[in-house]
């Protein structure tokens, strides 16, 4: 089968401003072609210098970049078909709606009467048609990111880059621009790579999450494979939803092991193909969303694992409650109870539950 | 103590007209008064009403003659600073990339400012002169056998001495409205596809407007307001506007001298408010 021509590939790539401390150490990644890719991680983690290598407004130090199976290093933008969509936007301050739409045809030379019928039609798409003759400081936040998204689209690129392309925006409008980025995506039907660090906008979006520290991928794949089945404490924690608990292996008996820690009494843990010993120092992940708060002296379904603890504090959230627990060691410890499960027999701060979660469910982390 | 608003207000104006009042308000309105006032011929004024010293102006040759050579002067230096300038300022800007390197070289284009203007002005002599730098160098090196006379008082030695102190006004109103063109947008620019000469044309000349404006407003203002350059770089061979009322003055002609001046402040004043018009100015003083 032919590559196709919005396919991305990063191999062995890294990038180092001083030559002694990398920002980007060895990423390889495969986007395959009109995937919607989030790189994700927190501020200074190399996930904004990977999509300028792409864009190619900056070189990278080692590796290679190929888009549709051309290696496109040394490549200027234009040649290697990506848009780009900056942080803040960058729009030409001087210029109207329309123009800076239409600046890409304009500077590839084509006529004004064709430009401007290119770039109409793309006004309509991002719907700003009465606002075309503005100058972008008119517009509010929300009607730039539009102008952005249509400036870069304007020359059919096979690859769009957005650099935290929601972060100036409030939240409500946040999750409305989100729909129209992935509407967008489905329209134009390009690989689309989007850098943020909120996990929210990332599993809301993205048919693969990247997630990344310190220059590196931790993990990366479908959303609900990265959220669900976190690889390590990290991405546990970075994705947010599960309670992270570190111990050592008491016994290994068959499929299950058995977690030793301080304030635990033993927890059986589902091994699934690792390789432990006793002794091991683990860390294991039990989803928030999993956890049942009992009464003490309620009986427990076959199968549970369970601990006791005690309700530190309560926050509603609407569709659920957010119950935090007593910390294990260091642990955060919380969990998530459906809004009408809690209220059917609501706790209180200070009372003494019993946390249980089907034993198959936690997972051990790497 | 609590002051009302507009008290307040005229506080705070208030050390501003202090200083203007005395030093420009009033010698203004002198030399209007002056200016329809009549002379008797050996320095004193009798005071009427009269705009003959206006149809003097207007009505003689010389004073377009007079324009005419400022304004070329005006015009030539005007374009040379300009070039100068956006150029000097484009390069700190966008290509030096350490930016204390870059505060080092605008310091090192204020250099020239740190003697008089007459000593930068009179050390082009050595250089330009007949025996000069330059003419020593050329006949040494075989390319010409006389001495080039253009090169010192002449039309050519007023616009090198007017470049060379007017410059720093043209590179740094530029250079700070550089500045604050935002990097990502060149950026964005180049992401499009725009080559360099398209974001120097349609990026950065635009936006750097109002700084443009700025710098020719003062360059325009010091040139047509100057004397002594075209005086001592000419060697006496060109006139300038100012130059003629002040031999007016030297004759004791003070109406005649006013009138020139406020016909001056006139075409001054009309030619900064026609160069704001094409920009907000505003905007660069203030954000």
């Amino acid at each position: 089968m032919a590559i196709q021509r919005g396919a991305i590939e990063l191999a062995g790539l890294t990038k180092s401003y001083d030559g002694v401390t990398p920002v980007v150490q060895g990423v390889n990644l495969k986007i395959p072609d009109g995937a919607y890719c989030c790189f994700l991680g927190p501020s200074g983690c190399g996930k904004t210098t990977i999509l300028r290598m792409i864009a190619g407004h900056e070189d990278p130090t080692d590796g290679e970049i190929l888009i549709g199976g051309e290696n496109v290093v040394g490549l200027p933008p234009v040649e290697r078909g990506t848009a780009m969509m900056f942080q803040s936007y960058a729009l030409f301050p001087h210029l109207s709606v329309r123009d800076n739409i239409a600046f890409a045809l304009r500077v590839r030379g084509q006529d004004k009467a064709e430009r401007y019928r290119l770039t109409d039609a793309m006004i309509e798409k991002v719907r700003l048609t009465e606002l075309r003759d503005r100058l972008p400081g008119q517009l509010s936040g929300g009607q730039q990111q539009r102008v952005a998204l249509a400036r870069a689209a304007i020359t059919e690129p096979r690859v769009l880059l957005l650099d935290e392309p929601l972060s100036a925006l409030d939240e409500q409008l946040r999750i409305q621009m989100r729909s129209e980025l992935r509407r967008m995506q489905r329209e134009l039907g390009i690989t689309f790579i989007h850098v943020t660090h909120s996990q929210l906008e990332a599993i809301a979006l993205a048919d693969i999450v990247v997630v990344m520290e310190k220059g590196q991928i931790k993990q990366s794949g479908a959303a609900r494979d990265v959220y669900a089945a976190p690889k390590d404490r990290y991405v546990a924690e970075f994705l947010g939803g599960q309670n992270v608990f570190s111990g050592r292996v008491g016994t290994v008996n068959g499929d299950r092991i058995v977690l030793q820690a301080s304030e635990m009494k033993q927890v059986a843990i589902p091994l699934c193909g690792a390789r432990v010993k006793q002794g091991d120092a683990i860390d294991v992940a039990v989803r928030r969303d999993d956890i049942n708060l009992l009464r003490p002296g309620a009986t427990l379904a076959g199968d549970t694992s369970s601990l006791a603890s005690r309700v530190m504090g309560i926050e509603y959230q609407g569709n659920f409650v957010k119950v935090m627990l007593d910390p294990v060691g260091s642990d955060e410890f919380v969990a998530y109870v459906p809004e009408r499960t809690f209220f059917h027999d609501p706790l209180d701060i200070g009372d003494v539950v019993m946390a249980a979660w089907p034993a198959d469910h936690a997972r051990l982390l790497a | 103590m609590r002051l009302s608003k507009p008290v307040v207000s005229w506080l705070y104006v208030a050390p501003l007209v202090l200083v203007l009042i005395p030093f420009f308000v009033v010698p203004i309105v002198v030399v209007l008064i002056a200016s329809v006032f009549d002379t008797d011929g050996f320095g004193g004024l009798i005071p009427t009403f009269t705009l003959s010293n206006y149809l003097n102006v207007f009505t003689s040759t010389l004073t377009f003659n007079l324009y005419y050579e400022t304004i070329k002067f005006t015009v030539l230096t005007w374009i040379f600073t300009l070039l100068l300038g956006f150029f000097i300022a484009y390069y700190l800007v966008f290509h030096v990339k350490n930016q204390l390197l870059a505060i080092g070289l605008f310091l090192l284009c204020t250099v020239p400012f740190w003697t008089s203007n007459i000593i930068r002005m009179i050390s082009w002599i050595p250089l330009l002169g007949k025996e000069g730098l330059i003419n020593t160098a050329l006949i040494k090196i075989g390319l010409i056998h006389e001495p080039l006379g253009f090169l010192l008082y002449s039309s050519f030695a007023v616009v090198v001495a007017y470049v060379h102190q007017l410059t720093i006004f043209m590179i740094v109103p530029i250079f700070n409205s550089m500045v604050r063109i935002d990097k990502r947008v060149i950026e964005a620019a180049v992401d499009a596809g725009a080559s360099r000469f398209d974001i120097l044309r349609l990026i950065v000349i635009p936006l750097s407007k109002s700084g443009i404006a700025l710098g020719t407003i003062f360059v325009v203002a010091i040139v047509m307001g100057d004397f002594f350059v075209t005086k001592v770089m000419s060697g006496g061979g060109s006139a300038s506007v100012v130059g003629a009322f002040y031999e007016d003055i030297g004759v004791l002609q003070y109406p005649g001298a006013a009138a020139s001046a406020v016909v001056l402040t006139v075409i001054l004043m009309t030619s900064v408010a026609l160069i704001l018009r094409t920009v907000d100015i505003r905007k660069e003083i203030t954000s």
